[in-house]
């Protein structure tokens, strides 16, 4: 029961920080056709800029300066090197987001060091808010799923019921017809990837304190970030919201549960040798894996993903 | 130089028939080249390095036949280059501990069996797509063999992988594998064959479709092929010559570790066959020379040199997307058409005002670095200390000399090399 409820809480935690992330990435690759590679880069440098803000202005302002700063910065990444490499293609795009977050990796190496950081939340945050079986639950925990439960709701309120998000919903998806209507399409993309970064950035101040701050924390989240955004269909809020709580859940069960795959076969009635090579590795060592199964299977199997309108 | 001219792809057009002299002469000098190279650095790091280039050039050139001609975007390419690397490495201990009549001279063709197999198998579900969810399908199988490999202990090792040792089996061409000169001869041997045979698969039917798939799927089952199919063929010996690669590492390192499938790899390889050219057969040779030069020399120097690949990349990737290759043949077209007296100034204001600029961003990256910690900069007489403006303002008057000035040339037209192409 206490682990049930535990991996449930981990999971709930685990899958809204992949949703933050996702739900900018989701707009973005829409609006591209491309996955941007660089998104979870984005949320570094949100990790990072609120760990070099918070020490001088503190976490509060930081917590709001730092995902502004990573939006403006996505938003001239777009206009400045996005932009003029689209002419050239998908792959050319694709290389592009790749060669840069390469190059973020590399820089926040050169301004921060190749060691991991101390940021730390603020005393407010990180003193117990229940107790549960006798463990403590940090509120800053409960924090961040309040922040990323608003996320969902704002954007879904912006999207569906704003004329704005009414603007940005058709320009995803017939581009051409939104300009002729007299929008102005390339600024709308500016926006979007301005606040698709924006949030990864959020994502980044919170996730940065929870998990650690370090050069490598790019590169161990992107990966299952895309993973999220095409289980749960290109474009779709509510898809990358399921994609990411289904994702997030997987991971920590299979972490939780002890079993091996030899225990799972003699549970059905297969007698197998309980430590052999294949039968001995535990589900917790495939819990990395199964993401990638899973994006495996969906793109040969339901390549638009589970509520994505358009095929990947 | 017209719009149509300047979009043609680097490659020599089909159906072009070069005398036989011009066809041979590159194969020649290439060879003259690696005969002549240990002569030239018979040091023992000129060996290493030169092993090393040596292997990334046929791993380069085998990405490359993915990306460049088959329009193949793979982030997943170390998973044939490992498993060729273990399959070779196995049989490596296997021909020690069983005493079997193999020379390890041949290893690398039991790297291309296994690699070819894997392709093979895997390959299946993965070619089912093409442009960005066969992108998205390589990085998902890249990290599910890459989490795979740590999980198999006894075929992969775990973390301290598997050892060899080379020097066992019968000699072939009486060649002894034991010091890195000899493994020279071994690895000139084979990017040699290996170059050749992919050459060779570029001038099949096969290899010409796979131009054709790239350029124009909706088109190719016109006449009255598969485009799936020949990306599948296409894939299969692309996973082959990958593994050959990895054969050719095996003996070369004689450990591999599983770490050999990470991601690390795979972008390596990208970079190498991207930053050389994917447009000419030749790119991703000079991208590889050119990374595990800048990886194995200028990491003495300084902590950076990841950045400046990143930087040479991104630069690559908005303003040269034919990479180095392309401004290769650049040259060589004005040399053929006779106009290159013309065009030599635009080209020696255009490498000078690109020098500026990159004097500029090292001189600022290289002051970032010693910013927490490092001693002072030391530059011909020179002394920059971190702390102090001065540095950075003549490494921020450099940058904006040298962006000027590229701009002010591209904008007047000259079709240097630092022209953006059409």
């Amino acid at each position: 029961m206490e682990v049930v409820v535990f991996s449930l809480l981990n999971g709930l935690l685990y899958g809204l920080l992949l949703f933050m992330l996702s739900s900018g990435l989701t707009l973005i690759f829409s609006m591209m056709g491309v996955l941007n590679f660089a998104h979870a880069s984005f949320y570094m440098l949100g990790a990072y800029l609120a760990y070099a803000m918070g020490g001088q202005i503190g976490f509060w302002p930081a917590l709001f300066l730092a995902p502004v700063l990573v939006g403006v910065a996505g938003a001239l990444v777009e206009r400045y090197g996005l932009r003029p490499v689209h002419a050239n293609g998908h792959v050319a795009e694709l290389l592009f987001t790749f060669g840069l977050a390469y190059l973020i990796e590399e820089i926040v190496k050169l301004f921060w060091g190749k060691q991991p950081v101390p940021y730390r939340v603020p005393d407010v945050l990180s003193q117990p808010i229940f107790t549960l079986f006798e463990t403590t639950y940090p509120a800053f925990r409960v924090f961040m799923m309040v922040v990323a439960l608003l996320m969902f709701g704002v954007l879904w309120l912006l999207l569906k019921r704003t004329r704005a998000g009414l603007m940005i919903q058709a320009a995803l998806t017939h581009p051409h017809m939104v300009g002729h209507l007299g929008h102005n399409v390339p600024l709308i993309f500016m926006t979007v990837f301005g606040i698709g970064c924006a949030l990864a950035g959020l994502a980044g101040v919170i996730g940065g304190a929870i998990l650690v701050t370090e050069p490598g924390m790019a590169h161990s989240l992107g990966p299952i970030v895309f993973v999220v955004v095409v289980v749960g269909g290109m474009g779709s809020l509510t898809g990358a919201f399921v994609a990411s709580l289904l994702i997030g859940m997987l991971q920590t069960f299979a972490i939780a549960v002890g079993a091996s795959i030899g225990d799972l076969l003699r549970l059905v009635g297969i007698p197998v040798a309980p430590h052999g090579e294949l039968t001995g590795i535990t589900l917790a060592q495939i819990a990395p894996m199964l993401p990638f199964l899973l994006l495996v299977l969906i793109l040969i199997f339901r390549p638009r993903g589970l509520m994505g309108a358009r095929e990947t | 130089m017209t719009a149509i001219d300047r979009a043609l792809p680097a490659m020599r057009p089909v159906g072009v028939r070069s005398s036989p002299l011009a066809a041979v002469a590159p194969w020649l000098l290439g060879a003259a080249i690696l005969l002549a190279l240990p002569f030239v650095f018979p040091s023992r790091t000129g060996f290493t390095i030169m092993n090393a280039i040596g292997i990334n050039v046929v791993f380069a050139l085998s990405y490359n036949m993915l990306l460049g001609q088959g329009g193949m975007l793979s982030f997943g390419h170390a998973v044939w280059f490992g498993l060729g690397g273990f399959a070779a490495m196995h049989m490596m201990v296997a021909i020690d501990k069983l005493a079997l009549p193999v020379p390890v001279f041949l290893l690398p063709l039991v790297g291309f069996a296994a690699g070819l197999l894997a392709g093979a198998v895997l390959g299946w579900p993965i070619c089912r797509r093409a442009g960005t969810p066969f992108a998205m399908i390589t990085l998902g199988i890249g990290e599910l063999i890459a989490a795979a490999g740590l999980m198999f202990v006894t075929v992969f090792g775990g973390e301290e992988g598997i050892k060899g040792d080379r020097v066992v089996g019968p000699m072939l061409f009486g060649l002894d594998l034991g010091p890195q000169g000899g493994v020279y001869w071994f690895i000139a041997f084979w990017v040699f064959a290996a170059a050749l045979a992919m050459w060779a698969f570029t001038r099949t039917p096969l290899g010409r479709l796979s131009l054709a798939v790239r350029d124009n799927p909706d088109r190719v089952p016109f006449i009255g092929y598969d485009p799936q199919r020949v990306r599948y063929l296409v894939f299969m010996v692309a996973s082959g010559f990958a593994g050959l690669a990895g054969g050719m590492a095996a003996v070369n390192y004689e450990i591999l570790t599983p770490q050999i499938f990470g991601a690390l790899t795979s972008g390596n390889v990208l970079l190498m066959a991207f930053i050389g050219g994917l447009g000419a057969f030749y790119g991703p040779i000079l991208g590889a020379v050119l990374i595990v030069l800048m990886q194995s020399m200028l990491s003495d120097y300084t902590e950076g040199w990841q950045l400046y690949v990143g930087l040479l990349f991104m630069g690559l990737v908005m303003f040269a997307p034919g990479g180095l290759a392309s401004m290769v043949e650049g040259g060589a077209r004005a040399v053929r058409r006779g106009d290159w007296r013309e065009r030599a100034p635009a080209w020696a204001s255009g490498a000078l005002a690109f020098a500026v600029l990159a004097a500029g961003i090292v001189l600022l990256v290289e002051l970032a670095f010693r910013a927490h910690g490092g001693g002072a900069l030391r530059l011909a007489g020179l002394t920059l200390r971190p702390g102090d403006a001065m540095g950075w303002i003549i490494g921020i008057a450099l940058v904006s000399l040298g962006a000027g000035l590229l701009r002010l040339l591209t904008r007047r037209g000259h079709d240097g090399d630092t022209a953006r192409p059409a």
